[in-house]
């Protein structure tokens, strides 16, 4: 029932001399969401940000090993980097608009791509708005300025921003750390609505916020994962007793 | 509070209060002397050139076109159209190659070319401007009569030379501005599937609009007020230019050119043009500040 959309195998990364993840390897299926988990500094955001190559903006930072999205490698010579950034789109930590109006905001990735009929633009702007939940708080006034929203509201047009591109596979970077527990509840309430259509993988501080809305849970630690699985399974009878320290609490 | 400071001796507290005190006179002062300066510098402009504007006229003095201390014709239009033109002119050429260097520097340029090209940058702004204006004269004068006939000594050699001395200013502004601009902007276009190039016109470069304006702004007031290289490359011919090739006499090259033998209403009308360019000036100063306040609020 689960077809593999983008799989990481023997996976090492090295920010100059720190090795930072050492032979990784998982499988991240279609129309699920995957969360990973661990200790802060131990690998989970490093391992997102090579998924859509996000990586290669940081100097001194090597990759060996294999991404394969639909089976093909990413790190392929030639490989089309705007093309793979749009089809695996990546919400951040922080919100980050950007300075223009609500509507500029949504329609810059369409707009990057070659699309400039207004009429298709508004289209993509109030689906991809819709999508996210943020329409009919938004919808009157679209050419306001988006630094303007709240927290929440921000993330969620982030959220909306990426959607606007069609991607395939949307990453997320703890996208609700930053916010408030309403908020919070709004986008893991948007993410399963999301994965639907999308494949979804999140990094999570919050281990409540992985149980509740992953199918599948990573537990990074030092650079490796230690154990991966379906969430039920690492969250009621994780395999290693490292796991199991850190999902009780008693570290990390 | 903690011991030691409370085991102070009350002549030593006092004392501390006093060098506060000094401390702060010592401040207030030396921005005193610096409002000083601009005021007595205002105050003995005006005093000088407004007797020439109201013997002359405002009218006449800003709208005529002729100037010829020796026929008591005291018009300074030409001058002011050849200010304007030659900073405008030079801002828009010096603004555009300083823009785009500056986004080599911030955004594309590795590190280590980057940390050659702007110290090199920034010693164009410690060459003194007569230098600029040898140059000017040695080189640029030169291939415009080549090039084009004419004197060589114009309005587009002006412009060239002043080009040339407004890129450190735009530079080192500009840059600082896109620096500013916030990394998740960059990442967050990026991650959209934007390359570099859209990345930089479509959000960084608009994020730091208000900066660079501003750098812009500032290249202007130092392109008005820029005096000995232009004397040296402009022609200085008090005429109407009609052609980018014809000379120019801008209007800090009226004053300098004739103060020294000036007298009676000659010797104030040039004051007078002094008034005139310092309207100027101080507009510029003022649409840069008013951007840099929209820049806070925004």
């Amino acid at each position: 029932m689960s077809e593999v959309k983008m799989s990481a195998k023997d996976l090492r990364l090295w920010y100059g001399d720190f090795e930072a993840l050492k032979t990784v390897s998982l499988d991240m299926n279609k129309n699920s969401v995957t969360a990973l988990i661990g200790p802060s500094g131990c690998g989970k955001s490093t391992f997102l940000k090579t998924l859509n190559r996000m990586n290669d903006l940081v100097e001194g930072c090597r990759i060996e090993g294999d991404v394969r999205l639909d089976g093909e490698d990413i790190f392929q010579k030639g490989y089309d980097l705007a093309l793979l950034r749009k089809r695996v789109g990546m919400v951040f930590q922080k919100p980050n608009p950007f300075p223009m109006s609500i509507y500029d905001n949504i329609a810059y990735g369409p707009r990057v791509h070659g699309i400039r009929k207004k009429k298709v633009l508004d289209e993509i702007v109030e689906k991809a708005l819709r999508g996210a939940a943020l329409w009919d708080e938004v919808h009157d006034r679209l050419r306001k300025s988006a630094m303007g929203l709240s927290g929440g509201q921000q993330q969620r047009l982030c959220i909306a921003r990426v959607m606007a591109v069609e991607p395939e596979v949307v990453l997320m970077d703890e996208p609700t750390s930053a916010l408030d527990p309403i908020s919070t509840q709004r986008i893991e309430d948007l993410m399963a609505e999301l994965k639907k259509k999308f494949t979804i993988v999140i990094v999570t501080h919050n281990m409540q916020q992985a149980a509740r809305i992953a199918d599948r849970t990573a537990f990074f630690l030092k650079g490796e994962i230690v154990e991966a699985g379906d969430t039920l399974q690492i969250f009621q009878q994780p395999r290693d007793k490292r796991t199991e320290d850190y999902i009780t609490g008693r570290f990390g | 509070m903690n011991a030691a400071i409370r085991r102070e001796s009350p002549g030593k507290k006092k004392f501390y209060k006093v060098l506060e005190r000094v401390t702060e006179s010592v401040f207030f002062l030396c921005a005193a002397a610096a409002v000083l300066a601009l005021s007595v510098i205002l105050i003995f402009l005006f005093i000088q050139g407004i007797p020439a504007l109201r013997e002359i006229g405002v009218w006449n003095f800003v709208t005529g076109t002729t100037w010829q201390p020796s026929g008591n014709k005291f018009g300074i239009l030409p001058m002011i159209v050849a200010s304007l033109l030659a900073t405008f002119g030079s801002a828009l050429i010096g603004g555009f190659i300083g823009l785009m260097a500056a986004l080599l520097l911030a955004e594309v340029a590795p590190r280590f070319l980057a940390n050659v090209i702007r110290p090199l940058i920034d010693l164009l702004a410690g060459i003194p401007s007569v230098v600029y204006g040898f140059f000017g004269l040695m080189v640029v004068v030169p291939l415009i009569i080549q090039l084009f006939g004419g004197t060589g000594n114009s309005l587009l050699a002006t412009i060239i030379i002043l080009s040339a001395m407004i890129l450190p200013t735009m530079v080192s502004l500009s840059e600082t501005a896109v620096r500013a601009v916030p990394q998740a902007y960059r990442e967050g276009s990026l991650a959209l599937g934007a390359t570099h190039m859209q990345t930089i016109f479509r959000v960084t470069l608009p994020a730091a609009k208000s900066g660079v304006l501003n750098a812009f702004v500032l290249s202007l007031g130092r392109a008005i007020g820029e005096t000995m290289a232009v004397i040296l490359v402009a022609g200085n011919r008090s005429t109407m230019p009609t052609s980018i090739l014809d000379p120019v006499r801008p209007m800090t090259a009226n004053i300098a050119l004739e103060l020294s033998y000036a007298s009676g209403l000659h010797a104030e009308a040039l004051y007078a043009t002094g008034v005139v360019l310092l309207c100027f000036i101080v507009v510029i100063n003022i649409t840069a500040h008013l951007v840099l306040r929209k820049k806070k609020e925004g």
